[in-house]
């Protein structure tokens, strides 16, 4: 060994020592793993490269991949206005204790894990559910019109549910640490509460909003048990047919075919955010 | 002018409370009725509330052979282990991040973020797929090892940060009055983190108590943890089982974030990702 070498593993050997075993772990239980669903998604049974189990789960499950799209983009949405909407209230509201109950209120999902989430779902928006009683005791329902919503609206609106006070979290922290002058001279102004919104303060805490929008996708992309619980049949989250796949026919390519779309999608949208953001420091 | 703006205000006073009853209902409607679920015993469609109520099913539920002793047996043994598993992993790779010199610094923390950052799906089902080679499949040790994957992640992030925030010129003191780098690690530094080393063991527990996918995947149907025994009885129709295994899931997880904030300070939360 070169004494440079020497140098090198004496000043960075305890360090690289201590931090060896956790990544060998991730290494075990993430990096192989995932090496392993791309490669098995373009091997044959030979071991020769093919296309078969990405057009096979093109074929199969394209539907399936365009309604995860359609639920993933349509719960962002909705994620979206919300938590812009609470947060503003958090942050511009007028009215001390309104503000302080919202703040208290808003949290609670966050605390509760997915898969009781997906069954609070599963009763509260069904046919019987407490929803459609409130509504019926209320008046402002007919029992012939209810319907269950236990179909591509429960999937967002139980996504929306879990994930809105994360991003409201998010967002409520950014803005709470935004320079309150703009706001005040834009008040003195004249500006109402809603333009003062949209106008000064969103802009300012966007990268915080698409950050918390990409980490909520990462989570409607990954979680299983929601899509399992609520939607019976097809089409549905390409979550739940990969796990269909395994559990069913044993077929680990066509669901690593099908884990390719999931990661194209998130990647598309980490590319996406970086660009946007890349541009805006440019700008700078 | 002020008479035509006096009922708009009257409006607008309406408006808020109203607004405010409609929030606390989408956020508590569906816990109500999980609640009710769970005190229910007889509960047919054209009726819009319980026929019946009682604790009949709590009973069942906690019968000797129902299965849900074991379902929490397995559940806290996996999550203490995962717990373990995760800090003895993540302690010294946090200390390392935190204080040592590393190259690649940066590097080594983005791939401890990777787990999170990507849909992981995919990564249990091939999980499942080598840990049936290795005979891991169906064994509480293979559902320990796939519940530190997360753990470990939330293990190492706040653990770096926790170490981060502990003074230096205290470490700094202690070697200089002759304490060797073990004894100044336990005595000085270890103590000072714990706050944070708690919180990090809570947010590994939680995760481990919560976790559906991977056991799914790789412990089902030998290890039975209570997530699968809730999802089980939800699909096979039985919502009051459903709800109180979910109720029962509750605890931890709302008892734990109401403690959290005592252990995770806001010094240690600055530094987390830094």
């Amino acid at each position: 060994m070169t004494p440079n070498a020497i140098a090198i593993l004496r000043r960075h050997g305890p360090g690289l020592l201590l931090v060896l075993p956790a990544l060998a772990a991730i290494g075990f239980l993430y990096a192989y793993p995932l090496l392993r669903s791309v490669i098995f998604a373009f091997l044959d049974t030979q071991g020769g490269v093919t296309l078969a189990h990405v057009s096979r789960a093109l074929a199969f499950y394209g539907r399936d991949i365009l309604f995860s799209i359609g639920v993933a983009l349509a719960s962002l949405a909705l994620i979206a206005v919300v938590s812009i909407t609470i947060a503003g209230y958090l942050t511009l509201g007028a009215t001390p204790w309104a503000v302080a109950l919202l703040r208290w209120l808003y949290r609670w999902p966050l605390f509760i894990p997915f898969i009781v989430a997906a069954q609070t779902a599963r009763s509260f928006l069904s046919r019987n559910g407490l929803m459609n009683s409130v509504l019926m005791e209320l008046g402002l329902l007919s029992p012939a019109a209810a319907q269950s919503l236990l179909d591509w609206r429960g999937l967002i609106l139980t996504f929306a549910w879990k994930q809105v006070p994360f991003v409201t979290l998010l967002l409520a922290g950014a803005m709470a640490s935004l320079d309150r002058a703009t706001i005040e001279a834009a008040r003195n102004l004249g500006a109402g509460r809603l333009r003062c919104l949209l106008g000064i303060v969103l802009p300012q805490v966007r990268p915080n909003l698409l950050v918390g929008l990409i980490l909520s996708l990462v989570v409607i992309m990954s979680v299983l048990s929601v899509p399992m619980m609520i939607v019976a049949g097809n089409p549905t989250m390409m979550t739940a047919m990969m796990a269909h796949r395994v559990t069913y026919y044993g077929d680990y390519a066509v669901a690593n075919a099908l884990g390719l779309f999931s990661y194209l999608l998130t990647a598309f949208a980490a590319w996406l955010y970086l660009r946007t953001t890349l541009a805006r420091e440019v700008r700078r | 002018m002020t008479l035509l703006r006096l009922p708009a205000r009257l409006l607008g006073g309406l408006m808020l409370p109203l607004l405010l009853g409609l929030t606390a209902f989408v956020v508590f409607g569906p816990l109500i009725n999980l609640a009710m679920w769970a005190f229910t015993e007889q509960w047919f469609f054209p009726n819009r509330f319980p026929s019946q109520w009682g604790f009949a099913f709590w009973e069942r539920v906690f019968r000797p052979r129902a299965g849900a002793w074991e379902a929490l047996y397995h559940s806290v043994t996996v999550a203490l282990a995962a717990v373990a598993l995760s800090l003895a992993l993540a302690i010294p790779a946090a200390y390392a991040l935190a204080r040592l010199a590393l190259p690649l610094r940066s590097l080594i923390m983005l791939v401890f973020l990777l787990p999170q950052a990507f849909p992981n799906l995919p990564i249990f089902v091939n999980i499942a797929a080598m840990f049936y080679g290795l005979g891991l499949n169906g064994t509480l040790f293979g559902v320990v090892l796939v519940h530190s994957l997360p753990g470990l992640v939330y293990a190492v992030w706040i653990a770096t940060a926790a170490f981060s925030a502990v003074d230096r010129s205290l470490e700094e003191a202690a070697r200089n009055l002759g304490a060797g780098p073990l004894r100044t690690f336990l005595g000085v530094t270890l103590p000072q983190a714990l706050p944070g080393l708690i919180a990090a063991s809570i947010f590994v527990f939680l995760d481990s108590i919560d976790e559906f996918t991977g056991t799914y995947f790789v412990g089902t149907p030998d290890i039975t943890t209570l997530p699968i025994l809730m999802f089980n009885a939800s699909m096979g129709g039985n919502y009051q089982i459903a709800a109180i295994t979910a109720l029962i899931l509750l605890v931890p997880s709302v008892g734990f974030m109401l403690i959290i904030e005592r252990f995770l300070k806001a010094d240690v939360l600055a530094r987390i990702g830094r």
